[in-house]
C-alpha cells in the first residue's frame, strides 16, 4: 500500500438501494422442496414467529397438508378476558359485581374510568392470545382483518362494543369477507367509530358510506371508480342505525331512515336501490347495496391485493397484477367471498415459496415481539395466575405501541400505513425512533427480562441453544441459530468473527466452548462455568438480535 | 471560567425547590442551561484517556520477558523453545530480564522511560479456563466468587451514574467507553447496561475499519435490508460524533501492515485526537494460545509466538509514536492484560499449556518506567505440575491507574474494585486534580445515606404504571422487590431499604418503570 493510501483511507459506502425484481411466478401450487427453509417462511408470514417446535411439527407435512391445518384452525375460540383491574372507590359506578378473575364482556357498566380499565384488559387479553397462538393462521388474519376494518378503542370508548368488534374479526377471520362486511357494517363498535350511530334521514354523515367503498371494499385503484354520488347515496341506505349501550348491540329506526330511493353511478351500473320503510327497511337495503358493491370486479382485487400485502410483499407491479392478483380475485369470486380458498391459493402458491418472496418483509412491532417471545419459548405464568400474565402482556402491548402499532389503536381508520402507503410501505416501520427501540426491547429481553409480580419473563438464550441439534459445536449453534431467527444468514467471514469473538473469548480452538458447553449441560451447577456459558449464549443471541437481518421475516 | 464560578454565577437570582445536589439547592433548568452543564460533568474531571490491551488466549509470558538472573533455570525448564541468552534484547540499566527479540519496538519504548514491566501479575487459586480466568480478569472477582459486571463499566458506572438515562447530553456528547471489536466486553458491563459501544457493528462503523457488511442480494429481502442498514447507521446514537472525530484527523504516522492490533490502535489515536472525551478504549489481539510449536525449532526467535510479540510490539510502538505526533502524549496510558500466562515448563509440542502469573506492560508518557518486581525464579527441578506464583494481584494495576490515572477519589476505589487492593508505583500522579463528586444524567433512582450501615432510603422516580425496585447483590442475585406494583400517579416516591444480616459490600438497586431501567450502586459498610 502506499503512503497515500495509508493516511487517506478509501472510504467504504454501504450499498445505497437494491433495484429488486418481483417474482415472476404465479399460483401454480408448488412442488419444490418443502423443507425446514420453507416451512420457516411459511410460519413466519403466517403466524407470529416460527417457533422450533411448530417448524419440526410442520416439516414433516406436504406444503398443502401444511397450509391446509394452518387455514382449519381446531382450537375453540377463546375465553373472554378476565376482571383483573383493581376498581378505585371513588367511581360513579364501579363493577363490584365482577368477580375478579371472571369476565366483565357482558356487564353494562357506564363508569368511564371502568370503561378505560376494561380497554386496557382487552389489550392485554389480546396480547395474551397473540402469544399463546395455537399452530393455525387465526393470530394472522385476526389482526388482517383488525387493519382492514380499522377501529380505535380511545375512540369507541366502550370496552364492551371493542370486545364484541373484535371478536366479530376473530370469529370470521378465516370465513367469508361480504358476512364479515355486513355484520361490521352494523358493529356497535363500527356505528360508534365511524358515526353511523348518528346517520339519519334529515342529517346524513357520510363516514361509513365513504369507508365502506373507499377501505373496506373498492379501494383506491385505478379501476375503483365510484362518486361522491354514490357515498352519499349509500350513505342514505345506512341511516337508522342506532346502538343500545345497555344490551350492547345496535337496532335500527325506522323512523330516521331515509326511505326514498337511491341512484348510484355507473360504476354500479346504475343501480337503484329501492327505497324501503319499516323495521326490516334497514337491513334489506344494506343487504341490497353490499350485493351492488360486491358486484363489481375491484372488491376482490382491491381485497386480494391487501391479502398480498399482508403475506407476501407490498409491491403489486403489472407481473403480480397478473399472475396474482387477477386469478386470486376469480378465486375469491367463484367462491362467493370466501377467504380460505384464496389464502389457500396463495400460500401454496410457487410465487409465495419464489425465492425471491423470501424474507422480504419488515417485521410489524407485533411481529418482532411477539415472534421473538415465541421463537426464544419465553415461559409466562399458568392461565390460573392471569393477573401475572396480564400484567407482562401489558408491557409487551406498551413495547409495540412504542414502536408504533398500538394494537386496537392504528393511527386512523385506513389502518397502519405500512400496508397502504406507497412508496415506503414496510419501511414505514422503520425509523430513527422505532429502529434503536426494536434494538432495546430485544436487548433488555435477553440481558434483565421484566418482572411483574415478582415472577419474570426472560429471553433464556442457553435454553433456546438446547433446543438445537448440536449446540456444543459453535458452528453449528451460530447456523443453527441463524437459521431459525434469520431469513438471509450472515457470510462465513462474519459468522467465524462472531464466533471467536463471542463464543470463543478470542480464541481460535472451537474445542473451548465444547467443553464449557458440555459442563454445563453435565454440571450445570458449576456456577462459574454455568455463568459463562449463559453469558456467552445471552451475548450471541443480543447481538443476532442487534443486526439489521434480524427485522426480516 | 472555573467550575466553582459557573456553579456560584448560576444560582444567583435562582427560585428553591427542595432539589439537592452536594448541598446545593438547585431550581429545575433545562438540561442545557449553563448549570444543568455544570451539574451533568463526570464525577471526576479528568481527560486522562486509558486503553486496554487484551492478548487473548494465554500470553507466554516467560518468553515474552525472559528471566536473565535465573537463565539457567529457564533453559531448563523449557529446553526446545527457550530464547538464546544472546538473542533476548537487554533493557539499558536493568539487567534481570529481557525482552523477546521480535519486540524491538517496546525495548525502545523501554529505554525511552515510558514501558512499566510489571512482573508476575495473577491472583490467588487461578482458574486455568480460558472463558473463566477472561471472566476473572475482566470482572476483577475472586476466583471462587462469579460477579456480572466488568471492572471498567463499574469505574464509568460511577463517573456517569446514571447512564443511558439522559445521554447523550451536553457535556457528554460521546461514547463513555469504545470497543474496537464486534462486540463490547464483560470489562465494560455496567450494573445495568454495557458502558461501551463497540465500532466494528458493520452497519455503523464500517468505514472506520475499512471493512464492508455483508452485501445484500439483489432480491426484495435484499432491498429491505439495505433500507433498515441505512437507517442503523444513521440512528446510531454516537454515529456522529464518533465519525466526526475520525474525520478530524487526516494524518497519523505510519502504523505496521497486517497487524490488526495497530488498526485498532490507529482508530483509538485517532478518536482520542478528534476530541472524543472518551475515557476508556479496548482493543484486543490473539489468539496466544500456543499449545504446540510456538518457536521455530531451527531458530527459537522466530515463530507463532514471535510474530504474535512482534504484532504486539510493533503496534504499540506504532501508537506511542503516534500520539505523540498528534500531541496527545500526555493524555494516554496504556496497559496489557492477558488472561493467565503458560506453564514454565514447556512441553514436548514445543508449546506450553496455560499456566498461571505472567508479566503486564503499562505504557505511555506518564508512565514509571522500569520493571516492578522481583524476577519470576523458575526451580531448577520444575515439573510439570508447577505454576509461577504471583507477586501483584492484578486489581492492584487496576487500582492504581483508577487512582492515579483516572483520578477516581481513593475512597470509592473499595466500592468499584469490591475490595481494598495495594497501589503500585505505575504512573506519574501531579497531574489528577481530585474533585467533588457530582451527579450527571438524569437521576431516576438516588439513595441516601450511602454508603449506609443498616438501612437506607431509595427515592424514585416513575412516570406511573408497573415500577419495579429490586435489590440486587455484586453477583446479580436479586435479593428482594422492593417495590412492585402499579403506580397510578408519576413522581417521587420513596421506600426504605433494611439490609438486615446482609454482609457488607455493594448493592444495587435497580428501577425498572416499564421500558426504562437505571441502577443506582450502593455500599453497605459496617
Amino acid at each position: 500500500m502506499d503512503r497515500r493510501a495509508f493516511l487517506f483511507p478509501k472510504k467504504t459506502t454501504l450499498q445505497t438501494t437494491i433495484t429488486a425484481p418481483t417474482p415472476s411466478t404465479g399460483l401454480t401450487i408448488y412442488t419444490g422442496t418443502f423443507g425446514e427453509d420453507e416451512v420457516i417462511h411459511l410460519l413466519k408470514r403466517t403466524m407470529f414467529g416460527a417457533k422450533k417446535a411448530d417448524i419440526d411439527y410442520f416439516k414433516t407435512k406436504t406444503v398443502s397438508h401444511a397450509v391446509d391445518e394452518l387455514l382449519n384452525p381446531t382450537a375453540p375460540l377463546p375465553a373472554p378476558p378476565v376482571k383483573e383491574y383493581t376498581d378505585t372507590t371513588a367511581l360513579t359506578q364501579p363493577d363490584t359485581n365482577i368477580a375478579a378473575g371472571t369476565t366483565w364482556v357482558n356487564d353494562y357498566n357506564i363508569d368511564g374510568t371502568i370503561q378505560s380499565l376494561r380497554r386496557a384488559s382487552f389489550k392485554k387479553w389480546w396480547m395474551g392470545l397473540i402469544i399463546n397462538q395455537d399452530r393455525s393462521i387465526r393470530e394472522k388474519m385476526t389482526m388482517f382483518w383488525h387493519n382492514h376494518f380499522a377501529t380505535e378503542t380511545n375512540n369507541i370508548g366502550n370496552g364492551n362494543y371493542c370486545y364484541k368488534h373484535h371478536t366479530l374479526l376473530r370469529t370470521n377471520a378465516l370465513g367469508n369477507f361480504k358476512t364479515l362486511t355486513r355484520a361490521v357494517t352494523t358493529d356497535p363498535g363500527m356505528l360508534v367509530y365511524l358515526n353511523g350511530q348518528y346517520n339519519t334521514a334529515n342529517a346524513p354523515d357520510e363516514n361509513y358510506g365513504r369507508e365502506l367503498q373507499e377501505l373496506f371494499c373498492c379501494g383506491k385503484g385505478i379501476d375503483s371508480q365510484y362518486t361522491e354520488t354514490d357515498v352519499k347515496a349509500a350513505a342514505k341506505v345506512l341511516t337508522g342505525w342506532r346502538n343500545n349501550a345497555s344490551v350492547m348491540s345496535s337496532y335500527f329506526t325506522s323512523s330516521i331512515h331515509d326511505s326514498t330511493n337511491k341512484q348510484f353511478s355507473a360504476f354500479y351500473n346504475n343501480t337503484i336501490i329501492q327505497g324501503k320503510t319499516g323495521t326490516t327497511a334497514g337491513n334489506l337495503e344494506i343487504d341490497a347495496l353490499l350485493t351492488m358493491i360486491f358486484s363489481t370486479q375491484e372488491v376482490a382485487k382491491y381485497i386480494c391485493r391487501r391479502l398480498y400485502r399482508w403475506f407476501v410483499y407490498y409491491d403489486i407491479d403489472a407481473t403480480v397484477e397478473a399472475n396474482i392478483i387477477t386469478p386470486l380475485a376469480n378465486i375469491l369470486r367463484t367462491n362467493n367471498y370466501d377467504i380460505k380458498p384464496v389464502l389457500s391459493a396463495l400460500l401454496k402458491s410457487e410465487h409465495f415459496f419464489d425465492t425471491l418472496s423470501k424474507g422480504s418483509q419488515i417485521k410489524s412491532p407485533v411481529d418482532l415481539v411477539v415472534g421473538m417471545c415465541r421463537e426464544f419459548n419465553v415461559a409466562f405464568q399458568p392461565d390460573t395466575d392471569y393477573v401475572t400474565n396480564y400484567g407482562m402482556y401489558n408491557y409487551l402491548v406498551s413495547w409495540v405501541t412504542n414502536m408504533q402499532q398500538s394494537i386496537g389503536d392504528p393511527p386512523d381508520v385506513s389502518g397502519w400505513k405500512a400496508y397502504y402507503q406507497a412508496p415506503q410501505f414496510y419501511e414505514i416501520w422503520i425509523n430513527a425512533d422505532t429502529l434503536p427501540k426494536r434494538n432495546q426491547f430485544t436487548d433488555i429481553m435477553v440481558v434483565n427480562g421484566y418482572t411483574y409480580n415478582g415472577k419474570k419473563v426472560i429471553v433464556d438464550g442457553s435454553e433456546f441453544a438446547k433446543t438445537l441439534p448440536n449446540p456444543s459445536d459453535p458452528n453449528a449453534l451460530i447456523d443453527d441459530s441463524l437459521k431459525y431467527l434469520y431469513r438471509i444468514s450472515l457470510s462465513a467471514t462474519l459468522k467465524a468473527q462472531i464466533k471467536k469473538d463471542i463464543l470463543l473469548s478470542g480464541q481460535i480452538t472451537d474445542g473451548y466452548w465444547t467443553d464449557a458447553w458440555n459442563t454445563f449441560i453435565a454440571t450445570p451447577t458449576n456456577t462459574a462455568n454455568t455463568t459463562t456459558v449463559k453469558n456467552k449464549v445471552r451475548d450471541l443471541y443480543k447481538y443476532f438480535m442487534d443486526l439489521s437481518e434480524y427485522q426480516l421475516a | 471560567m472555573k467550575r466553582s464560578e459557573f456553579l456560584k454565577k448560576s444560582l444567583i437570582s435562582s427560585a428553591i425547590i427542595p432539589s439537592f445536589i452536594n448541598g446545593f439547592s438547585v431550581k429545575a433548568l433545562g438540561a442545557d442551561s449553563p448549570l444543568m452543564r455544570a451539574l451533568q460533568l463526570p464525577t471526576t474531571e479528568t481527560d486522562h484517556v486509558l486503553v486496554i490491551v487484551q492478548l487473548q488466549g494465554g500470553n507466554d509470558g516467560l518468553n515474552m520477558v525472559i528471566p536473565l538472573e535465573y537463565f539457567s533455570n529457564y533453559v531448563n525448564a523449557r529446553p526446545n523453545i527457550f530464547i538464546p541468552e544472546d538473542k533476548v534484547l537487554k533493557f539499558n540499566n536493568y539487567d534481570k530480564v529481557g525482552l523477546n527479540p521480535a519486540m524491538t519496538g517496546l525495548q525502545t519504548m523501554f529505554n525511552d522511560g515510558k514501558l512499566k514491566v510489571i512482573n508476575s501479575v495473577g491472583y490467588p487459586q487461578p482458574s486455568f479456563s480460558h472463558f473463566r480466568a477472561t471472566d476473572i480478569w475482566m470482572t476483577g472477582s475472586d476466583s471462587n466468587n462469579v460477579i456480572n459486571t466488568g471492572w471498567a463499566g463499574r469505574y464509568l458506572n460511577y463517573e456517569y451514574p446514571n447512564f443511558p438515562n439522559g445521554y447523550p447530553n451536553s457535556s457528554m456528547r460521546d461514547p463513555l467507553a469504545i470497543q474496537i471489536g464486534s462486540i463490547t466486553s464483560l470489562t465494560l458491563q455496567g450494573p445495568a447496561v454495557s458502558m461501551g459501544m463497540s465500532i466494528s457493528n458493520p452497519t455503523s462503523f464500517y468505514s472506520l475499519l475499512n471493512s464492508t457488511p455483508d452485501t445484500a442480494p439483489a432480491t426484495p429481502a435484499g432491498k429491505e435490508l439495505t433500507f433498515i442498514r441505512q437507517m442503523a447507521q444513521q440512528t446510531q446514537a454516537y454515529a456522529s460524533v464518533v465519525k466526526s472525530a475520525a474525520n478530524a484527523v487526516t494524518k497519523q504516522v505510519i502504523y505496521p501492515t497486517s497487524n490488526s492490533l495497530g488498526d485498532q490502535l490507529k482508530i483509538v489515536a485517532r478518536l482520542i485526537k478528534g476530541g472524543l472525551k472518551t475515557r476508556v478504549y479496548m482493543v484486543s489481539y490473539g489468539s496466544f494460545d500456543t499449545h504446540a510449536n510456538q518457536v521455530n525449532a531451527l531458530d527459537k526467535t522466530t515463530g507463532t509466538h514471535a510474530n504474535l510479540l512482534k504484532n504486539v510490539s510493533d503496534a504499540l510502538k506504532a501508537f506511542q509514536d503516534d500520539l505523540q505526533y498528534l500531541g496527545i502524549e500526555d493524555r494516554v496510558v496504556g496497559m496489557t492484560f492477558s488472561e493467565f500466562g503458560r506453564r514454565m515448563k514447556s512441553n514436548a509440542s514445543g508449546g506450553t499449556d496455560h499456566g498461571a502469573a505472567a508479566p503486564c506492560f503499562v505504557f505511555g508518557k506518564n508512565v514509571l518506567g522500569g520493571v516492578l518486581g522481583d524476577t519470576p525464579n523458575i526451580p531448577a527441578n520444575v515439573t510439570v505440575a508447577d505454576n509461577l506464583p504471583f507477586q501483584y494481584d492484578f486489581r492492584s494495576i487496576y487500582g492504581t491507574l483508577l487512582s492515579n490515572w483516572l483520578c477516581v477519589d481513593d475512597n470509592s476505589l473499595q466500592q468499584l474494585l469490591l475490595k481494598n487492593y495495594q497501589q503500585l508505583p505505575l504512573v506519574n500522579t501531579a497531574s489528577c486534580n481530585k474533585v467533588n463528586p457530582n451527579a450527571s444524567g438524569i437521576n431516576l433512582i438516588t439513595n441516601y445515606p450511602n454508603p449506609f450501615t443498616s438501612s437506607t432510603t431509595i427515592a424514585y422516580t416513575t412516570a406511573g404504571g408497573h415500577t419495579l425496585i429490586q435489590i440486587i447483590d455484586g453477583s446479580g442475585r436479586v435479593i428482594t422487590n422492593l417495590v412492585d406494583k402499579e403506580i397510578t400517579t408519576a413522581g417521587i416516591y420513596s421506600i426504605t431499604f433494611n439490609s438486615g444480616a446482609l454482609p457488607a459490600g455493594v448493592y444495587y438497586a435497580r428501577l425498572q418503570n416499564m421500558a426504562l431501567q437505571q441502577v443506582r450502586t450502593m455500599l453497605k459498610v459496617r
